[in-house]
């Protein structure tokens, strides 16, 4: 027979009176989507303690960026946050183009803005679908990989790559966005809005999910500022920052789109922004297409390259949040420093204060509306 | 007619029958539900197995038969090994009880409910102990949902029960079924007249019955996303696969009783052509109805949280339950005070 | 009142249930959507990016490639070696080896933009499977490009046939010793292709593909 004693290797933790025990989530769990290792003090189903363990998947991006000229970083960036690998190349080509003064085509720049609000709907969706399979829903995820198997069609066309697209190059693009691909693009649209209201119907409406997240892991604006948390994290507790509209970047100051806030900071309201920046995402595209002008796609670049001895910095709206790129140029062919101020890093950080006494569906639901990918932590 | 009424013939027969029945829908329900969740998420299921995947429960069998039954370390070996078995018999026992027609039946029994019930019960020690054994966190968070969930659920369950058999007054299943013949106005769940709320009642028994079975949206014990398997963690091979067979069995013992108290069993919802084959058949129909309806809630919706589900017991069920028992019983003694004094 | 808010509740949360079953019912009657893949298969998009491979020249039957060496200087992770001979009557160098890492291999094109005359392509193969680590961490884009140039003379005989004609008016312009006898493209098909060395034109081993329909976005 088991000893209650050998269950609980403990004992107390603090000045706690109850017997804790310790529950090791990962790195293989279901839940942990990855490498994520969350070591668990619990009391019962519920957690005094939550600790994150990082670095599994630790593939030091930002040495490699050392070693290696400007042009051949690239690939890297796409393979920081699978996801969403437009944003993280367009953080890197737009940090070396702020600091060689590279002239950008402007068709570039609108394609740039379709294809990354394209990347940022399919990350999205991927996530809708995460979140949705941690509370135990199976269907929703893949009805959103239908969707997104749509953009990924699409973007395939375009540049040849499903995920890990490194499309963007300095100066412009890989190659020229087509017709097929504004048009197929324009379908896209079409097509997603009804699909979204169905998600609505299926999903966001359904009482289980309101009851399973409404009112769960509260994340106060003062503690995404502490920590660094942006993107949905910190505009679901009712903070509208963006960077598309606070360090404005690329063509977006010419678009209108508005920024989904909500102020009850709770999992629910991390669920409501990412749903409506889908729709705003698809509004943007709209927007872009009807004003993409016709043109080079690609600007002067010099062969070698060459940046002028400096510091850069260069942040996008990811689809996790702020992604900056910074680089530090000693005028050589490859770069002194680059540094990479992933989103999942930060909005991670705050997890081990905020999970705080909660119980453990309501701190894996917490952890789904993070929206975290484990190599964008790691990198 | 008389060779089968020997007595050792006719248990062996039924024995032989339910196991039969028991194994068939729990290896072609794992099929039945693969391919359900398939056509909602529009994909084929498995079908690369005989055809249209037809023998994929034979190969699941196969792959999970060859499997060592491994028992972990600092387990404790005896309930660890026990439990699987203790999780397979109680539906095997209930399902003597239901009448698949009038005459097929495996044993009779004038308290059949209260017997179905009573085993029914057991389900949930076997869970505890399978999780108790394991030695796994997991598994003992697992099993410790599973109690307090199992306790919470036969509550409404039971008042629901109580409430129909003050309209039956008898636990016989098959004279509660006789009871509802002469078509679909004369089951159970329409019986308004009876009570207005009895088809809220059959929610509340199949929600019940759903929590009951651990079945989605209320499957706290193997809620994969948090607790990896629940109290079947640690289980491998056919031990897990004698888990799985219990699950969907325990559904049918479920989905059966269901049918017998609401939905009038083997009696045909049109009046007639309910006697022998044709009797099974309804019955059949009716309960593998249900069982869709349990895959299709199953593939729809996220899993309930579980303190929500405790909640929506204590808070809504019960009080509901509690008032139709009251309505019930005010409906029936009403007309007799009426007659007395006027 | 909260009893009446609670059963309002109730009833707006049964009918979101409710709502969520007429959905899945209404989808589980559409069509599936799904590909059985080895028995059918998609057309890669014209942009696809596969590994790289050479190009054959419809005209001479041969690679194009110059082993200029641009390709492996432009390769972010170093998995490209590429070795050139200078053979008899002919003006530039040609490759005699062109050798991919595909376990290093991130796909990202830089070689194909670097190549100044066009001779690596992406290939359209992504049915790339093997029992041997080899055949991806040495794989022979020369050998593959030999076994495709077999298939392309066997399927257009009058261009090979030219093609041939016209290296041997190109080697005797060039007045070369007889005694040295040239490389010739197509005999190199002596070289048995290994199993997953098959060029993206033969029917795939793994995949026949039945039915090639484009990909309905």
């Amino acid at each position: 027979m088991i000893a209650h004693k050998d269950l609980v290797p403990l004992g107390r933790v603090g000045d706690s009176p109850q017997e804790t025990f310790v529950l090791n989530l990962g790195p293989q769990h279901p839940a942990a989507h990855g490498v994520l290792r969350v070591l668990l003090t619990m009391d019962g189903e519920w957690i005094q303690r939550a600790e994150p363990i990082i670095g599994y998947i630790h593939r030091m991006h930002e040495k490699m960026g050392e070693n290696r000229t400007w042009a051949k970083f690239l690939p890297n960036t796409s393979r920081i946050d699978y996801l969403s690998a437009m944003h993280y190349t367009h953080a890197f080509v737009g940090a070396v183009e702020r600091a060689a003064k590279i002239e950008v085509p402007l068709r570039a720049e609108y394609a740039r803005v379709i294809t990354s609000e394209l990347n940022r709907i399919s990350s999205h969706m991927v996530w809708w679908g995460a979140l949705l399979l941690d509370l135990g829903g199976f269907t929703p995820i893949l009805y959103a990989f239908d969707d997104r198997e749509k953009i990924l069609d699409l973007l395939e066309a375009l540049c040849g790559a499903r995920l890990t697209y490194c499309y963007y190059r300095f100066g412009g693009l890989y190659n020229d966005v087509d017709d097929a691909f504004l048009k197929g693009t324009r379908d896209f649209v079409a097509h997603l809005r009804p699909r979204l209201k169905m998600y609505r119907d299926l999903v966001t409406d359904n009482i289980i999910l309101r009851k399973r997240l409404t009112g769960i892991g509260p994340i106060s604006a003062d503690l995404c500022r502490r920590y660094g948390a942006t993107g949905p994290v910190i505009r679901g507790a009712g903070v509208a920052y963006d960077v598309r509209r606070a360090e404005p970047y690329s063509v977006y100051p010419k678009l209108d789109f508005k920024i989904p806030t909500y102020s009850e900071a709770d999992s629910m309201a991390r669920y409501l922004v990412r749903m409506d920046e889908m729709e705003e995402s698809l509004h943007i595209i709209e927007q872009a297409l009807d004003q993409i002008p016709t043109g080079p796609f690609l600007g002067k670049v010099p062969r070698v390259l060459k940046l002028p001895v400096g510091d850069t910095c260069y942040a996008v709206e990811a689809a996790r949040g702020r992604f900056m790129v910074r680089i530090v140029s000693d005028g050589k062919e490859i770069p002194y420093r680059v540094k990479l101020r992933t989103p999942s890093f930060s909005n991670l950080s705050l997890y081990e204060e905020a999970s705080k006494g909660m119980i453990l569906p309501d701190a894996l639901a917490m952890m789904g509306s993070l929206d975290l990918v484990i190599p964008d932590i790691d990198r | 007619m008389s060779f089968l009424q020997i007595e050792p013939v006719r248990i062996l027969l039924y024995l032989v029958g339910i196991c039969a029945f028991v194994g068939a829908n729990a290896a072609y329900l794992v099929l039945a539900e693969r391919k359900g969740a398939g056509r909602i998420q529009r994909r084929p299921g498995p079908n690369e197995a005989g055809f249209g995947g037809i023998l994929q429960p034979v190969a699941d069998g196969i792959k999970l038969l060859a499997k060592q039954v491994m028992v972990p370390p600092g387990t404790d070996a005896l309930l660890f090994r026990a439990a699987p078995l203790m999780v397979m018999a109680p539906p095997l026992m209930c399902l003597a009880m239901i009448p698949f027609s009038d005459s097929i039946v495996a044993r009779h029994l004038n308290v059949g409910l209260l017997f179905v019930f009573s085993f029914g019960s057991i389900n949930v020690m076997a869970l505890m102990l399978g999780g108790w054994a394991s030695r796994n966190k997991f598994a003992i968070i697992s099993s410790a949902r599973v109690v307090s969930q199992n306790v919470a659920y036969e509550i409404p369950m039971l008042l629901v029960v109580i409430t129909l058999l003050m309209v039956t007054g008898t636990m016989d299943l098959n004279e509660i079924i006789h009871q509802q013949g002469g078509g679909i106005w004369h089951w159970n769940l329409f019986k308004v007249w009876v009570n207005p709320l009895m088809p809220v009642t059959f929610v509340i028994f199949f929600i019940c019955m759903l929590a009951e079975t651990n079945r989605a949206p209320f499957d706290m014990a193997e809620a994969e996303s948090e607790l990896v398997a629940g109290a079947f963690t640690e289980y491998g091979g056919m031990g897990f696969g004698v888990f799985f067979m219990a699950e969907y069995a325990n559904i049918v013992v479920g989905c059966s009783l269901a049918t017998v108290l609401f939905l009038g069993g083997w009696q045909s919802p049109i009046g007639v052509l309910s006697g022998g084959l044709w009797g099974a058949g309804w019955f059949l129909l009716k309960l593998y109805g249900l069982i869709f309806t349990v895959i299709w809630i199953r593939w729809t919706f996220p899993r309930t949280q579980f303190y929500s589900l405790l909640n929506l017991s204590w808070k809504i069920l019960i009080p509901i339950s509690l008032f139709t028992l009251l309505l019930t019983g005010a409906m029936m003694k009403l007309p007799v005070v009426y007659h007395q004094f006027f | 009142m909260s009893l009446l808010t609670a059963l309002r509740d109730t009833y707006s949360g049964f009918k979101s249930l409710l709502t969520g079953l007429r959905i899945t019912a209404r989808e589980a009657s559409k069509p599936s959507i799904t590909v059985q893949y080895p028995h059918e298969t998609l057309k890669m998009p014209e942009r696809f990016r596969g590994h790289v491979k050479l190009v054959l020249d419809p005209v001479t039957g041969k690679s194009r490639c110059t082993s200029c060496n641009l390709c492996v200087r432009a390769c972010p992770s170093d998995c490209i070696t590429v070795e050139g001979i200078k053979r008899e009557g002919e003006k530039k160098k040609s490759v005699s080896e062109y050798t991919l890492d595909f376990t290093t291999c991130s796909l990202c094109g830089s070689c194909v933009e670097a190549c100044p005359s066009d001779a690596i392509e992406y290939s359209k193969d992504y049915n790339v499977v093997s029992l041997h680590r080899e055949d991806f961490s040495r794989m022979d884009l020369v050998k593959k490009l030999e076994a495709e140039a077999k298939v392309w003379a066997e399927k257009n005989p009058e261009a090979a046939a030219a093609a041939a004609a016209a290296s041997a008016a190109a080697m005797a312009a060039a007045a070369a010793a007889p005694a040295k006898p040239a490389v010739a493209p197509a005999p190199a098909s002596a070289a048995t292709p290994t199993p997953t060395s098959t060029p993206a034109a033969a029917a795939n081993p793994v995949a026949p593909v039945r039915s090639p329909e484009p990909k309905t976005t």
